[in-house]
C-alpha cells in the first residue's frame, strides 16, 4: 500500500522547544547534528559539554553511540534534524543492536531540509522515525507536538533506561536567526574532552 | 548479543597475524571495535567479539564506524574500524570529521581487487582505495607480508593515538590469500 503523501506538520517554535528540552539538562553530554540543531543547542547556551557538528552529515547519532559506550555512567543526548538522521537511516539498526542504556536521540523534525531551501524531506512525506526506531527495538520512542510533551521528556532524559530511546519533536518549518558556535572543531573537541577530565594536546 | 564462546571457538589457527594484531591493539588499549564483516577479518573480528572488555559494533555501512570512533575518543576511549577496501568508498565524507577535528582514527582495511581477484566488481574500488583515502587526508600504510603486519599496525596505532593522526593500514590481498569460492 502506498504511503500517505504527507504527514501532519509541527507547530512548535524550535528554539523554544530546544530551551525546554534542555531545561533540566544537568550533567547530560550533548552532541548536535549539522545545521539548525547545532544552532538551536548553541542558542540555548554554549557549554563545554556540547559537541557540535558542522558537517559529517549522518554522523550525529553515531558519535553519540561511541560516546555513550565510552561513558556508560553518563547520559548522552543527540540533538539532530530529520534530514541529518535520514542520511543515517541504518544507524538506528546499529544503535538498537548495540543497545546502550544511556543514549537518547532527539530528532527535531520540521519535515524539510532547512539549510538548503526548505525542500520537503522524507518525514514530510510520511516516514515516521519513532515507528522506525520502535521497529528496530529502541526501548522508548515517541512523537512530541506540544510544549508540555517536551517539558515531560526533559524531566526523564537523565533517568536510567532499559535501552536507547528516540523522540521525534515536530517543529514548525522556520529558520530563526543563526546562532553559531565555533567552527574550530579541534577547539570544540579539546574543550569537551577537558570537561571530562582528559588531557588535551 | 554475540555468544562469546561460539565466537572463541570460531577463532581458527589458519594464520598467526590476526592474533598478533589483536595483541598489538589490546596493548594499545583499544576499547571499542566496529566492523562490516569481511572474510579476511574473520579471525580478528571473532577475537574481539570474544573479549568482554571490548565494545563491538556491527555496522550497516562503514562510515558509521568513523563516527562512532569519534564519539569513543570524545569519551576517552581508543577504537579500531575493520573494513574491506570496498567499504572505504562509503567512508569518504564522514572522514571529514576526524580529519578536520584531528581525532585519532585507526582503520584496518583488507584489500580486494588487486591480487588473484576473481570478482571484477571488486577491482574499481580496490584501485581507488589508497588515492581516495589520501585525497581526503588519511595517511595510508600498507603490509603485504604477514611478518610485517603486526609491526605496521603497532606503528599506525601510535601515529593515530599518540600523534592524533588518521591512519588506514591496507592489508594486501596477497597476504590474505586467494579467496576460496
Amino acid at each position: 500500500m502506498p504511503r500517505s503523501k504527507t504527514s501532519k506538520p509541527g507547530t512548535l517554535a524550535r528554539r523554544e522547544a530546544m530551551a525546554a528540552l534542555l531545561q533540566h539538562r544537568g550533567e547530560i553530554l550533548v552532541v548536535t547534528g549539522l545545521g539548525s540543531p547545532t544552532y538551536d543547542v548553541h542558542a540555548a547556551g554554549d557549554r563545554d559539554d556540547n559537541f557540535y557538528l558542522w558537517g559529517a552529515m549522518g554522523g550525529a547519532a553515531l558519535v553519540g553511540l561511541g560516546l555513550a559506550q565510552a561513558q556508560p555512567d553518563k547520559s548522552v543526548l543527540v540533538v539532530t534534524g530529520d534530514g541529518e538522521q535520514l542520511m543515517a537511516f541504518g544507524s538506528l539498526a546499529t544503535i538498537a543492536v548495540a543497545s546502550p542504556r544511556n543514549l537518547t536521540v532527539a530528532v527535531i523534525d520540521n519535515h524539510h531540509f532547512g539549510e538548503t531551501g526548505m525542500q520537503m524531506s522524507h518525514t514530510g512525506h510520511g516516514i515516521d522515525f519513532a515507528e522506525v526506531a520502535a521497529s528496530c527495538g529502541f526501548a522508548a520512542t515517541g512523537t512530541l507536538r506540544t510544549r508540555s510533551d517536551v517539558d515531560k521528556l526533559a524531566k526523564v532524559l537523565a533517568k536510567p533506561a532499559r535501552g536507547p530511546s528516540l523522540y521525534v519533536i515536530k517543529v514548525a518549518a522556520e529558520n530563526p536567526p543563526r546562532s553559531l558556535p565555533s567552527r574550530d572543531a579541534v577547539f570544540v573537541k579539546n574543550r569537551f574532552r577537558a570537561h571530562l577530565g582528559f588531557p588535551v594536546g | 548479543m554475540v555468544n562469546a564462546k561460539a565466537a572463541r571457538s570460531a577463532v581458527g589457527s589458519a594464520s598467526k597475524w590476526p592474533s598478533d594484531v589483536y595483541r598489538v591493539l589490546k596493548a594499545a588499549n583499544v576499547r571499542q571495535m566496529f566492523y562490516v564483516p569481511d572474510a579476511g577479518h574473520t579471525t580478528l573480528i571473532n577475537l574481539f567479539l570474544a573479549d568482554p572488555d571490548i565494545a563491538s559494533n556491527v555496522l550497516t555501512t562503514e562510515e558509521e564506524g568513523v563516527a562512532i570512533s569519534v564519539g569513543a575518543w570524545l569519551g576517552g576511549q581508543r577504537s579500531v574500524l575493520l573494513l574491506q577496501s570496498s567499504g572505504v568508498g562509503n567512508c569518504i565524507n564522514m572522514l571529514s570529521l576526524p580529519v578536520i577535528a584531528r581525532f585519532p582514527l585507526l582503520m584496518l582495511v583488507t584489500m580486494r581487487g588487486e591480487w588473484a581477484e576473481f570478482n571484477p566488481w571488486q577491482v574499481p574500488m580496490g584501485r581507488a582505495t589508497q588515492p581516495a583515502l589520501e585525497a581526503i587526508g588519511v595517511r595510508v600504510m600498507r603490509a603485504d607480508k604477514p611478518d610485517d603486519l603486526a609491526e605496521t599496525v603497532e606503528a599506525a596505532a601510535a601515529l593515530a593515538y599518540e600523534a592524533d593522526q588518521q591512519v588506514a593500514v591496507l592489508i594486501g590481498q596477497r597476504l590474505l590469500g586467494k579467496k576460496k569460492w
